[in-house]
């Protein structure tokens, strides 16, 4: 006999910030369709906005509901607002709001960083073709706003099949996004790939674990599972293998070692702007969903895991900080940086303290804006050839020597993102650490927190390597070519000239970015002080609502 | 009047300061102006703040300013300064302007680009705001932000102005990554302490974290994360290599700064941080600290002997001089501390203006080695008699206020720990020797002339030296003066560190050794 259909009862309410973001993704690939091309990117880069900007007014709605009442429950569990994931989602807007603006400029150059028509092979006269005609390729945006819907769905759920759900939903956009740069075309494909590859592993870990925490308690929920966890029912074997298949795809996603190989490729590969995007938001996704795995459905296989998440935390910091000395690429160190992040993260997340998930996200948030900040710097600064045309984007470390005295304001910008990053106090950086790290000492982890700052103290190193370049160059910018003629008229005539000439003849300059990234690069740099400064106010809202629904 | 927020006064003037030297305003053409300006004002301000303070109540915070900062973690704004917190507050705010001024000239010299004075003024500014900051601070928290936020400031005036490009490189990054390291290790100290006090919003003030009955291991490994901090900052032997090379690449004005005031932050923070809030523990490390200290006074010394450079002959005697602060606070005697404590103010005039004249001398040479130089005294009259009464200043000549507090160290010191204090005596003996010697081989004899090598790496003629301007005679003379006076009418200053010493020594619960008949001779 056919049960009579009842239709769920769906509260919209609290669905209402990830429905807009979808359906504003949906939407603009329904404008690809149908607007005309001159229009077309205008139309993109205003949804985009709208759609985040609203997103956010609805969240603000949402939140003294959230405050008061602890949260919605929306489906039995299968979304959860509650004040983590409140957080958490505004995070990640935001994130997406500063990210879309960088993405969207053009710059001076007329370029934005993505290929003109990403289906032709790099090369090839289609390629040439698209790139006189100055095509575009505006399906970044609604891509963008399906990975930020499926991250605001990642941390914000209660149910294990929607997890891997919003997974899915965040990873692909990514995967195909970071193979559309305009330049380097083989790399950022070849990026890609690997992403995707490893991606594709790491997420069949995770139904895996999926599936053996399902056959050990019978269940998806969250919730289910964590009352299942508290009575031992002799499959408590199972249980815990799939909890750490789970959390190996997350770690997976945090760029945590042992499972953070493809972060350097990818990092450097992907356009700079989604560099940014993916760094910070995917961070934020994967953490918000990590805590709320053990602090509700594992809460009752804590010990069982520090193992786990200690030793991960240690290898991430040390990895991190110590790859991260010899890079001599700015998107690959920043790359170990953000290795050497989730670390420091993971320590506070490792506490399992009741402080952790707060200041965990604020550590996210202030990271976060720093390395959108940092990776819309590095999209403006620029190779020039001889001829005056500016071309890619000069990431080899040595490049940007001298930039502090050739554009000491771009330079002053990103020495301060550099400083939040290391930690420096009077930054947001510095309150996140101390945030974790006090989270970790208050949960017992001391040792964590103590090879945290030490960690901290080595990667401060890899920092101020680029300061120094930026500010105490070698040799001047202007002096290099006198510096370099005696050599060159010491050697052995004309061969060593006409070698070292072409080399020095690309210089490193910086494009006037039109206006949207210059908000962005602002936005973040004010944060970074004002949260560093006066952290009070985020904090306390933080705090406000850092239960989580059972 | 009591009410007025005179320290937030005091930090804010030197941010605008330096905020009016790097926004783009028609002030930029006239940096040093403006930063003399504000660095007198300041002056001004802080003799006002000065004034309203009670010096009988010396031991206690005054003009205490209190508000809530980050009420998640327990942090607040608390700015206050007893005797020993004014005496250094004003200290760096006389020490300002006399390196604006040492700088006056310096505009094309050793700034090579542009606007380098302004950059450099700036800089100079902005750390004179955490200076007072730090040394008013009592929230723990507080004074951790600026400890470690004020190395960004100096970084750049070591890293961005000097002698040497690739050197004052490596001299600013050793500086950077050395200090950086002891400030991380300090923050586990500052994150546990909070966990063992009474939390709450304004759970990281000096006053909630004193008298906490810590347990002993903890409160070992407390101090013991507190100190490294402090110890590497001081400098004490044996962390003190980065002093050298810091001081031998940065500007005399930045040197100056660096050791005369910022390095004072090291032992300012063992006195005010380490002993009150980790009493026990202070006593428990008091005879290894002591040994350290007492080698400190005579590697230094030693070592100040054997340079060739005049910028690190300095910067050895003050790793020295560090020694006898670090060793009367660890005495534990309110005689030894309140010698410590005057040491503090004395060293910061003395090494300021040491490392000024010594800029002086390379400026005009171009060159900071000792073998560089000779027979000056009849060529520069003045700068050679500036130079002797300042070099004088750091033997601790009777009749100088560096004497008083180095004496009282000693006789403090002797009541408990009479062979640390015969050790230490050495190192005045020693002093004489780096001094006098140092003078011997840069301004008497007969007036050499260039060797064939001096003339290929083109440094000026001795004999065309012209002895100090009057802007150069200004920067250095004011500091002579208040040694003199100091000297000869101590008591003032020893009334304001006195109370504040007596309470030290009953806060560490060490048995005071009364010396009322040496202070008061010394306070004649």
């Amino acid at each position: 006999m056919i049960a009579e259909f009842i239709a769920p009862t769906v509260s919209w309410g609290p669905l209402a910030p990830v429905v807009v973001v979808l359906l504003a993704a949906v939407v603009g690939v329904l404008l690809e369709a149908f607007v005309p091309a001159r229009f077309r990117r205008v139309a993109q880069v205003t949804l985009s906005l709208a759609a985040v900007v609203g997103a956010l007014v609805a969240l603000a709605l949402a939140w003294s509901t959230v405050k008061s009442t602890g949260g919605y429950d929306v489906l039995s569990g299968s979304f959860v607002l509650d004040g983590p994931a409140l957080v958490a989602q505004a995070i990640i807007l935001v994130i997406a709001l500063l990210s879309v603006l960088v993405m969207a400029d053009r710059t001076a150059s007329d370029e934005d960083a993505f290929a003109p028509m990403v289906s032709a092979a790099p090369g090839s006269d289609y390629e040439k073709i698209a790139t006189t005609r100055g095509m575009a390729q505006t399906e970044v945006y609604p891509l963008v706003l399906f990975a930020t819907g499926g991250m605001m769905i990642f941390g914000s759920t209660g149910d294990l099949l929607t997890l891997f759900v919003a997974l899915e939903v965040l990873s692909l956009p990514l995967y195909l996004l970071s193979g559309m740069a305009r330049r380097r075309r083989l790399q950022s494909q070849e990026a890609s790939l690997k992403y995707f590859l490893l991606g594709a592993f790491a997420s069949a870990f995770f139904i895996f674990g999926i599936a053996l925490v399902y056959g050990a308690t019978g269940t998806l929920r969250y919730s289910e599972i964590a009352t299942a966890v508290a009575t031992p029912t002799g499959t408590e074997g199972l249980l815990l293998l799939g909890a750490v298949l789970i959390l190996v795809g997350l770690f997976f996603k945090v760029g945590a070692v042992p499972f953070h190989m493809w972060t350097p490729d990818v990092y450097q590969g992907a356009p700079t702007p989604i560099t940014g995007f993916m760094a910070a938001g995917t961070k934020v996704a994967a953490f918000a969903a990590m805590l709320r795995v053990l602090y509700v459905m594992l809460a009752g296989l804590g010990w069982d895991l520090t193992v786990v998440l200690w030793t991960v935390a240690i290898a991430t910091m040390l990895v991190g900080t110590v790859a991260g000395l010899v890079q001599t690429d700015i998107k690959r160190l920043l790359a170990y940086s953000s290795i050497a992040h989730a670390g420091f993260v993971l320590t506070g997340v490792a506490a399992l303290d009741k402080q952790g998930p707060s200041s965990v996200l604020f550590y996210l948030l202030a990271y976060g804006l720093a390395t959108v900040g940092a990776f819309a710097i590095i999209s403006i600064v620029r190779e020039r050839s001889a001829s005056g045309g500016v071309s890619g984007e000069a990431t080899a470390l040595s490049q940007w020597a001298g930039l502090g005295r050739t554009h000491p304001v771009v330079a002053v910008t990103f020495l301060l993102f550099l400083l939040s990053f290391a930690g420096i106090p009077l930054t947001a950086g510095f309150v996140g650490k101390f945030a974790v790290f006090s989270a970790a000492v208050h949960g017992g982890a001391w040792p964590l927190a103590l090879i945290g700052v030490l960690a901290s103290a080595a990667a401060a190193f890899f920092y101020v390597k680029v300061i120094v370049l930026m500010f105490f160059p070698a040799s001047e910018p202007t002096q290099a070519s006198t510096d370099a003629e005696p050599a060159a008229a010491a050697g052995t005539g004309t061969a060593t000239l006409l070698q070292t000439a072409p080399a020095r003849v690309v210089t490193t300059t910086v494009v006037r970015p039109n206006g949207l990234a210059t908000v962005s690069i602002a936005v973040c740099a004010v944060l970074t002080v004002v949260l560093g400064i006066f952290p009070g106010g985020v904090l306390d809202a933080i705090s406000q609502v850092a239960a989580y629904l059972p | 009047m009591s009410h007025f927020p005179w320290l937030t006064l005091l930090i804010v003037l030197p941010l605008l300061g330096s905020l009016a030297l790097w926004l783009p305003s028609p002030l930029r053409g006239r940096a040093r102006e403006v930063a003399l300006v504000f660095a007198l004002a300041e002056v001004a301000v802080a003799v006002i703040a000065a004034a309203g303070f009670d010096t009988s109540r010396a031991g206690e915070h005054q003009l205490v300013e209190t508000h809530s900062w980050i009420a998640a973690f327990g942090v607040s704004y608390a700015v206050g300064v007893d005797g020993v917190g004014l005496a250094l507050v004003l200290m760096s705010v006389v020490l300002v302007p006399l390196v604006v001024l040492a700088a006056w000239r310096e505009q094309g010299s050793v700034h090579e680009a542009t606007d380098g004075l302004r950059r450099y003024l700036a800089l100079a500014l902005l750390l004179e705001a955490f200076m007072v900051a730090v040394f008013a601070a009592r929230d723990v928290f507080f004074f951790y932000v600026l400890f470690e936020a004020m190395l960004i400031p100096v970084y750049f005036m070591i890293g961005g102005f000097g002698a040497d490009r690739s050197r004052r490189r490596y001299a600013a990054v050793k500086f950077l990554l050395y200090s950086l390291a002891g400030g991380l290790v300090m923050l586990i100290g500052v994150i546990a302490l909070y966990m063992q006090g009474p939390g709450g919003p304004q759970g990281f003030l000096t006053d909630n974290l004193t008298g906490l009955s810590l347990d002993p291991s903890v409160e070992k490994w407390l101090f013991v994360s507190f100190f490294i901090a402090f110890a590497i900052k001081a400098p004490m032997f044996p962390v003190h290599t980065w002093l050298p090379d810091a001081a031998e690449q940065a500007p005399a004005g930045t040197s100056a700064l660096l050791v005369g005031v910022l390095d004072k932050v090291g032992t300012f923070g063992m006195l005010t941080l380490c002993l009150p809030l980790f009493p026990n523990a202070s006593r428990w490390a008091a005879p290894f600290i002591i040994v350290l200290a007492v080698v400190s006074i005579i590697y230094g010394a030693l070592l100040a002997i054997g340079q060739k450079n005049l910028f690190r002959l300095v910067a050895y005697t003050s790793v020295s001089h560090f020694g006898f602060i670090v060793l009367g606070i660890f005495a534990f005697t309110s005689t030894s501390i309140s010698g410590s404590s005057f040491y503090m103010v004395n060293h910061g005039l003395s090494t300021g203006g040491l490392f000024l004249l010594v800029g002086y001398l390379v400026a005009r040479r171009r060159s900071p080695e000792i073998a560089d130089f000779g027979g000056l005294q009849k060529q520069v009259p003045v700068l050679a008699g500036l130079f002797l009464v300042v070099g004088l200043s750091a033997l601790s000549l009777p009749g100088l206020s560096t004497f008083i507090s180095e004496f009282l160290v000693i006789v403090g010191t002797f009541a408990v720990h009479p062979a640390a204090a015969i050790v230490a005596s050495i190192g005045v003996v020693l002093a004489a020797i780096y001094v006098l010697w140092t003078y011997q081989r840069v301004f008497t004899g007969p007036l050499p002339t260039n060797t064939p090598d001096q003339d290929v790496r083109e440094l000026p003629a001795l004999g065309r030296f012209a002895d100090v301007s009057v802007v150069e005679r200004w920067a250095v003379v004011p500091l002579i003066a208040l040694m003199l006076v100091l000297g000869f009418w101590p008591r003032p200053a020893l009334d304001l560190v006195r109370p504040s010493a007596v309470t030290s020594v009953q806060q560490v619960g060490a048995q005071d050794v009364p010396q009322t008949t040496a202070t008061s001779e010394a306070g004649k």
